[in-house]
């Protein structure tokens, strides 16, 4: 106890944890889908800890690194146990940040006043995209750098300084070692930096704000507007408390500790089924073509992103033209960060929202998914038709959304949370 | 501690001062950092041009060398490529070369200085894959055997390089600088008379 104050005395730590973890009021309605965050902060350590190994033994250099990610699998002990942890944990990652969002989109967590936080999430997942396909150069197989070549060359469809600019990124006239050890550099310490810093600011922001919840209805009502006997009968920190009456609320600690612990037992036997078993996931963690090392001089018969980029790819693919397909790309992206001005609904969950806007999200998931299959397929008529429709659907969604969520048919919202 | 009133419009000229000083200092200390990501000069030495030999090149064969790290193809057209060239036009995006992706001399029909021999960067204009060169069954259309298509996204090029149209790659093949160094030798990467 005195060695507690001692240190409180110098540093607020209690007053940080009751905070943030002991009294920080959870809405008791959590279902699955809130599993993924905590989800994802297991899995960004995992990436760190295991990535830190794989650097003790990496070489970064045209000429050793695909040799040395050999040495890795074969030699080192349990070495290969730790490059699976690490190329299955960020097939792993974005699962989980993909099911994180689309809570968020479900359950209208970006609407007021979370926008900022929908915001930070943007922001991760961008990098996330950025750290992983820098990631994947590294191995420096035949898909690291084909695909990379196709990525890189996407900022050549800038006008004017598009070649130069690609020069300057690549370090050399076309991808080499000068690439691939800027790429290290920035994967192993700049971007998960970033990373860290931006999922700090999430958290920051998520209590904030407080959390959402299934029902999407606020559980911090007014000072005053609550009987004492209707209101959550936990300790939650001043800072909360002080300033609402707050109900139908837990302590995040030790109720949703040991909820996401449940989660996480699962989530890691999913993994070690992965990682024991299918540590390819038959081509789609880790790509046939990348077990060759790479050769400038031959292109793979067939280039494809590793599945997590797909979507993606397959909306840069179904336009004719370079530039606007890499506009287009970029938009689909840029949407969903704007998803909060975009959405003008006065309910926030899909529970009380029109059969339109349910069906708009239904289509908006099937045509995502559909275009994650189309990307890793080679491009033919059918398929381009395909990819077209689906991309006028993925963007039609926020359009859509945009018209009918201001005069959108509403069920009556609860006062309070719902089983 | 001087009694003196504060001088508010001194002081706001002090912080914008000293906020546009340091500013200019940011951007002076970002010059190294950013500049140290272009070529370096070992990559730059590394870009220099390559000789290549073509006294022994078939009519109708290609034959590859690198520079800079991509593919550069050498072909030696035959006379039914040479004569299929106008047969394609109307189904181009750029039939006279239009876009500025070859040297002055090389802005013509055949997209080369002499007929018969084409040279060009064996990339994909469309997101830099290597097509592949086929010398029959094209497929484009009726009567023209050869060109260039690539497995990637499906874009096809004919046989000077020139971009079909209804193909994601938005121009013709890229034509490095090169010369005649004499009947046998070619000069890829530099222009004649460049230093």
């Amino acid at each position: 106890m005195s060695f507690m104050n001692w240190i409180d005395k110098r540093i607020p730590i209690s007053n940080s944890m009751k905070l943030h973890v002991t009294e920080y009021p959870a809405p008791k309605n959590f279902n699955f889908w809130y599993l993924m965050g905590s989800l994802a902060i297991v899995v960004l350590v995992n990436q760190i800890v295991t990535g830190i190994w794989l650097t003790m033994n990496y070489t970064p250099s045209a000429e050793g690194a695909f040799a040395s990610v050999e040495y890795i699998m074969r030699d080192v002990e349990f070495g290969w146990l730790l490059r699976y942890m690490h190329s299955t944990g960020a097939s792993a990652f974005f699962v989980v940040v993909y099911l994180h969002m689309f809570r968020g989109m479900m359950y209208g967590s970006y609407q007021k006043p979370r926008e900022l936080l929908w915001i930070f999430g943007m922001l991760i997942f961008l990098v996330l995209m950025a750290e992983a396909f820098m990631g994947y150069l590294l191995p420096w197989g035949q898909m690291s750098y084909w695909g990379a070549q196709v990525i890189i060359s996407l900022f050549s469809a800038i006008p004017i300084i598009g070649d130069d600019l690609t020069t300057w990124i690549r370090g050399d006239y076309v991808i080499s070692g000068a690439t691939l050890n800027r790429f290290f550099a920035l994967h192993v310490i700049a971007l998960p930096l970033v990373i860290v810093i931006l999922v700090f600011l999430h958290l920051i922001a998520l209590h904030e704000v407080g959390s959402n919840n299934p029902d999407g209805v606020d559980i911090k009502k007014p000072k005053g507007t609550v009987k004492p006997e209707d209101q959550a009968q936990f300790k939650f920190h001043p800072r909360y408390a002080d300033k609402y009456d707050i109900v139908d609320a837990i302590p995040f600690h030790p109720y949703y500790t040991v909820k996401d612990i449940v989660g996480l037992v699962g989530f890691l036997i999913l993994c070690s089924l992965v990682i024991f078993y299918a540590p390819t996931m038959g081509g789609f963690f880790l790509e046939p073509p990348n077990f060759t090392a790479a050769d400038p001089m031959k292109t793979p018969d067939h280039i494809a992103p590793v599945w997590y980029f797909t979507p993606f790819y397959a909306i840069l693919r179904a336009v004719p033209d370079k530039l606007l397909g890499v506009i287009a790309m970029g938009g689909a992206i840029v949407m969903l960060a704007l998803l909060p001005w975009l959405d003008r609904s006065k309910a926030r969950s899909i529970r009380y929202r029109s059969t339109l806007h349910k069906v708009n999200l239904t289509q908006f998931v099937i045509c995502f998914i559909i275009l994650g299959y189309l990307g890793v397929m080679p491009a033919t008529d059918l398929y381009t038709l395909i990819a077209r429709i689906c991309t006028a659907l993925y963007f039609g969604f926020f359009i859509f959304l945009f018209l009918y969520s201001k005069n959108e048919k509403i069920k009556p919202l609860p006062e309070r949370l719902t089983k | 501690m001087s009694n003196a009133p504060v001088d508010k419009g001194r002081r706001r000229f002090l912080t914008v001062a000293t906020a546009v000083v340091g500013g200019a200092g940011v951007v002076g200390a970002a010059v190294p950092f950013i500049a140290s990501w272009n070529p370096s000069a070992k990559a730059r030495i590394a870009g220099a041009p390559v000789e290549m030999k073509i006294d022994k090149i078939e009519p109708g064969q290609l034959v590859r060398s690198e520079w800079r790290g991509s593919p550069v193809w050498v072909i030696r057209r035959t006379q039914a490529m040479i004569d299929s060239l106008p047969l394609v036009e109307d189904n181009l995006r750029d039939p006279d070369s239009e876009q500025p992706q070859q040297p002055e001399y090389a802005k013509n029909k055949h997209r080369s200085i002499d007929p018969e021999w084409f040279v060009a960067v064996g990339i994909c204009t469309h997101l830099g894959c290597s097509p592949q060169f086929i010398q029959r069954d094209f497929g484009a259309m009726e009567g023209v055997d050869a060109g260039f298509f690539c497995p990637c996204h499906g874009s096809r090029f004919d046989i000077a390089g020139r971009v079909f149209q209804g193909v994601p790659a938005p121009t013709n093949l890229m034509i490095p600088p090169h010369y005649f160094v004499d009947d046998a030798t070619i000069l890829i990467g530099e222009e004649e008379g460049a230093a």
